[in-house]
């Protein structure tokens, strides 16, 4: 599954999820809930860019 | 004392020059720095960005010489960085702290989280437009350009861009706008743009992408920094779009620091290598040159040699201490090479090879280890090293 870096430099892992946040381990990044924004710096999904 | 400027009709520039500060959160500040605010006044008058903690006073004095401060009905805040929202707390306890603060979604947090207040936060979405009075502005959210709450106000009708810390210079002089002070700026839009903005260039793209098919017109463009764009705002702009593109030039760094002489012997003939292909090179000493200098020369370097000496089993920290900088920034397109003399262990050069491969940048080689003094050998190794990089360079600059 890919990861997707934030420019604030957080970078969403599927693996590990996003806890704090109610997001499971092992949600891929389509299956984020539309609501859910960068942990760190509150960016919404469309800044996000897949890390190659 | 600052005498306001009037910039256009019913619109000042009301901030404080900072004539003094030298070091800018450890960016060399050789000519000093404004804070830049501006009053817009009409049926509704509107105060855009204040300036830093200490400088309150002086920026309501300005405001005094045109009107009460008092009279001031809202405060558009683009950017929460103290330096330009330290004195919100002074205005809003002048002006009345429920009068609207006008900030993007991430502004009133981060303002909340800098001095702990609840104002009136009005948040603004990117791409509306507020008609406060008699004057329309509309927002536009920049973030991280180069904070999460960055963003930009426009005035339509005005066609004036209030940019933030986009397209500014740490710069305080006696010129106040592109037209009065030349070609002089641009080295200090060019080190900003270096220092502050490099890592977030895939945002500068998307933003210079968002602006041309908004299709604004922009006749002045305000910085919160430094001169005021108004007789060529095409021109920064062009000029963000190339640093933003991090295209190399035909340039090299040779960046070092040295305990014995050795890693600076090995430095010169590197040196001496890549001026030998007649590429353009410059002997940077961690010691000697400001890491906000080296920074800047980063920019359009095509490719950089790094030397360090190994100490205690690791690298000379004023090099860690740059190498951390560029790294910060990110970039891109560089073409590297590690060197550095060593007495037993010789940790260096592989340290620096891992940042380069962290930071993606090419390596043309392991590079160059010497124990403790160079020899002939050693230095025409160095130099060929010099060569093979100037010469890579030079072929993918022609590809």
């Amino acid at each position: 599954m890919d990861k997707w870096e934030c420019p604030c430099g957080y970078v969403y892992d599927p693996e590990e999820g996003d806890m704090d946040n109610g997001i499971e381990p092992g949600t891929a990044w389509e299956d984020l809930p539309e609501s859910w924004v960068c942990p760190l710096c509150g960016a919404e999904q469309e800044y996000f860019e897949k890390v190659e | 004392m600052f005498r306001p400027v009037k910039i256009a009709e019913g619109i000042y520039s009301v901030g404080c020059r900072d004539w003094d500060i030298r070091d800018f959160h450890g960016y060399s500040t050789y000519e000093g720095t404004s804070y830049n605010a501006f009053l817009v006044q009409g049926e509704k008058n509107i105060l855009i960005d204040t300036v830093k903690s200490g400088f309150g006073e002086e920026m309501l004095a300005n405001i005094g010489r045109i009107m009460d401060p008092k009279k001031i009905d809202a405060v558009i805040s683009n950017h929460t960085e103290m330096d330009h929202s330290g004195t919100i707390p002074l205005v809003m306890h002048k002006i009345g702290e429920d009068k609207p603060l006008y900030c993007s979604k991430m502004g009133a947090k981060n303002l909340k989280s800098h001095y702990k207040k609840d104002y009136n936060y009005q948040v603004v979405e990117s791409g509306e437009t507020r008609t406060l009075g008699n004057r329309t502005f509309t927002f536009l959210e920049t973030r991280m350009l180069h904070w999460p709450d960055s963003m930009f106000t426009y005035m339509p009708d005005e066609k004036i861009l209030f940019s933030s810390d986009a397209f500014g210079q740490h710069y305080a002089g006696d010129k106040l706008f592109d037209d009065e002070i030349g070609e002089e700026i641009m080295p200090h839009a060019r080190k900003y743009y270096a220092n502050i903005l490099l890592h977030f260039s895939p945002r500068v793209q998307a933003l210079l992408a968002d602006v041309a098919k908004m299709n604004l017109d922009i006749r002045m463009i305000c910085p919160d920094h430094g001169i005021i764009w108004r007789k060529d705002p095409a021109k920064i702009i062009s000029a963000y779009d190339q640093w933003s593109r991090q295209e190399p030039a035909k340039k090299a760094l040779v960046i070092f620091d040295s305990m014995w002489e050795s890693t600076a012997k090995m430095a010169r003939a590197i040196t001496s290598g890549i001026e030998s292909e007649a590429v353009h090179v410059r002997l940077m000493n961690t010691r000697k040159w400001h890491r906000s200098d080296i920074m800047t020369e980063v920019l359009d370097a095509g490719a950089l040699a790094v030397g360090s000496p190994t100490l205690n089993n690791g690298i000379f920290p004023v090099v860690a201490d740059v190498m951390t900088y560029i790294k910060g920034l990110r970039p891109q397109n560089k073409i590297a090479a590690a060197f550095g003399s060593y007495g037993w262990s010789g940790e260096a050069v592989k340290i620096l090879n891992k940042e380069f491969e962290e930071m993606k940048w090419d390596m043309v080689s392991d590079g160059v280890k010497v124990l403790y003094v160079p020899d002939a050998s050693d230095l025409a190794r160095c130099f060929d090293l010099g060569v093979t990089l100037a010469k890579t360079l030079k072929e993918k600059l022609s590809e």
